[in-house]
């Protein structure tokens, strides 16, 4: 991607307005691939000059992670924070300094890339007190109804427990990026509808917007605000798709 | 569960496996297949089954082992320096005749090397990789749909021929996302008299052990083994072909690379090269007979690996030298481009004049 894409009038007002979102869910249930569409969002959205940044501060992926949009980021305008070791060739579960400008820097809009399950969530427990303080975060559940071990919303609801309790903030709404990949179409989209309200009752938090593909948007604003997806994370020339 | 789903290559490996009786998993975490373990601590508590987490890869295959002569279904999975850890137990597996399916996501060596998707335990998997006389029955699949498929099959082969098998897929595989069909539950309901259930006072003991105490006895244990190998040989190849038929070039690769060098191929045909890919899917045994056959249509051979070159041994022992074989690897971590692929294609054509 080389240049921002057309957004729907008034996107920005329905799904954004805080100066640090937290995307945090499931493994595999898309949280790059909204953080970084959201974060594209921000920038078409914003006025000029106001610092847009993501933070990758996924402990757990070795690959197939933010870090590897990190060109594509760049000629958006939109500034990665993430670590050094981040998909290189070691192991270091390491959160970067940079990291710190996400509490200090307060004109700064920060879109946060959390790791997956509680375990990823855990690192974000040395920022809650910051953001808590602050009080202008949003922190978001990305869920998929097609990723096995949170098909059930029950069980859905459960992994946003533990994330709560291992990250000591609260969700504030839930984001439906539910998907099947490449072999994704409008049907299996519409049929996540139902499933996401019911993982809403179940934890009493309102679905904020559904995500998909931008090929496939079509015509489900009708049900919930619809964030465009418009990154492919690939890494060493295979596509994640 | 049999509508589909969106999982990573290393999750398809654990639910395939408890989708087909596997209710024992012993390993310890090593990137980038921690996903099997993680999904196996998660899923097994839930249907009554054993995940547990050794204080090491030794430890690890040494339960497996314990299980596998109980005659239950029972796995562990790694990463290349982990797998090294457990070869003297997958030694020991194979001298005792136990089945049970070890799974290898392979990243870069030697030594620590790096967490970066590789290719290279190809002699590992294939020659052994501890001592003694003996094979391992290898798959290597090459989508998360095949990484599910070929667990099945791996936990089939092992009980039919009581050998250990492994499944060999690297970083990118077991690390990637794609729609996959789970199949229905198949349970695994082998029979195993061999195995060590309590006599119930009603029959003989039954002994598993790799150690011979007469030299003539361990023969003839070698000799039976190898008489098995021989029907796995025969009858359990694996392979599949692309655009081979009227191939000039015929690109081999297995797992990731093969996905690269299907790019390649398409591309090359674009441009006029009459180019094929051919992948073998069971390593061990690899399928030397399908390839010589192929030797006598196409005029050259390239191996595309993740790795300095292991598989194009194999490819050289097929084909019996009677065409070229080149390489086209990247290592460290690194994957070939289709681009790189294309140009290893179009160099191997340019060579072709004047040869028949």
């Amino acid at each position: 991607m080389s240049s921002l894409p057309d957004y729907p009038d008034g996107l920005y007002r329905k799904i954004a307005g805080r100066r640090v979102t937290l995307f945090c869910g499931h493994y595999g249930s898309g949280k790059s691939t909204v953080a970084m569409s959201f974060a594209a969002m921000l920038r078409a959205s914003l006025p000029a000059g106001t610092p847009v940044a993501v933070a990758d501060l996924d402990i757990v992926n070795p690959y197939f992670r933010t870090k590897d949009c990190e060109e594509d980021l760049g000629r958006l305008g939109i500034e990665l924070i993430a670590s050094e070791y981040a998909s290189s060739n070691v192991d270091l579960p390491a959160m970067p300094e940079s990291a710190y400008r996400i509490t200090e820097d307060r004109s700064l809009h920060t879109v946060i890339d959390v790791g997956g399950d509680d375990r990823g969530a855990l690192a974000m427990g040395r920022y809650a007190s910051a953001l808590l303080a602050e009080g202008d975060f949003d922190m978001l559940a990305v869920i998929n109804r097609f990723r096995p071990l949170t098909a059930a919303p029950a069980d859905a609801a459960e992994v946003m427990r533990e994330i709560e309790l291992a990250c000591g903030l609260p969700f504030s709404g839930i984001v439906n990026c539910s998907n099947l990949g490449s072999a994704t179409t409008p049907e299996v989209i519409e049929e996540s509808f139902g499933y996401a309200e019911e993982v809403s009752r179940l934890c009493g938090l309102p679905v904020r917007f559904t995500a998909v593909m931008r090929g496939l948007c079509g015509s489900f604003e009708e049900k919930t605000p619809v964030l465009p997806l418009d990154f492919t994370i690939s890494h060493g020339g295979i596509e994640n798709r | 569960m049999s509508e589909k789903v969106l999982m990573k290559g290393n999750e398809a490996i654990a639910e395939a496996a408890i989708s087909c009786g596997c209710r024992h998993y012993f390993g310890y975490p090593i990137t980038p297949q921690t996903e099997i373990a993680a999904y196996m601590a998660k899923r097994m508590p839930k249907i009554g089954g054993t995940f547990l987490q050794a204080e090491s890869e030794i430890a690890a295959i040494n339960m497996v082992i314990g299980a596998a002569s109980a005659g239950v279904r029972v796995m562990t999975s790694s990463s290349s320096p982990g797998v090294s850890l457990k070869s003297e137990g997958i030694s020991y597996m194979a001298g005792c005749d136990l089945p049970a399916l070890i799974v290898n996501v392979q990243r870069g060596g030697p030594g620590l090397g790096g967490i970066q998707p590789s290719q290279s335990d190809y002699f590992q998997a294939t020659r052994g990789g501890g001592h003694g006389d003996y094979h391992l029955l290898v798959l290597a699949p090459a989508s998360v749909q095949e990484m599910a498929a070929m667990t099945v099959r791996a936990f089939d082969l092992a009980d039919k021929y009581r050998m250990p098998c492994m499944l060999l897929a690297d970083g990118t595989m077991g690390q990637m996302m794609e729609p996959v069909e789970l199949g229905e539950s198949t349970g695994g309901t082998v029979d195993k008299p061999w195995a060590l259930t309590g006599t119930g006072m009603s029959r003989k003991h039954n002994i598993i052990n790799s150690l011979s105490l007469t030299p003539d006895e361990l023969e003839r244990w070698n000799v039976d083994r190898y008489a098995r190998y021989a029907k796995v040989e025969r009858d359990e190849v694996l392979y599949e072909e692309y655009l081979c038929d009227d191939a000039e070039i015929v690109v081999v690769g297995f797992g990731i690379a093969a996905r690269v060098a299907k790019n390649a191929v398409n591309a090359a045909r674009a441009e006029g090269i009459k180019a094929g890919m051919f992948r073998p899917i069971t390593l061990w045994p690899f399928p030397k007979k399908a390839m010589f056959e192929r030797a006598k249509t196409a005029r050259a051979f390239i191996s595309v690996e993740l790795s300095m070159g292991q598989m194009i041994e194999d490819i050289e022992l097929a084909v019996r030298c009677t065409r070229p074989v080149t390489l086209c690897s990247r290592v460290g971590g690194m994957i070939p481009s289709p681009a790189e692929v294309k140009k290893s294609i179009e160099d191997a054509h340019a060579k072709l004049d004047g040869r028949n």
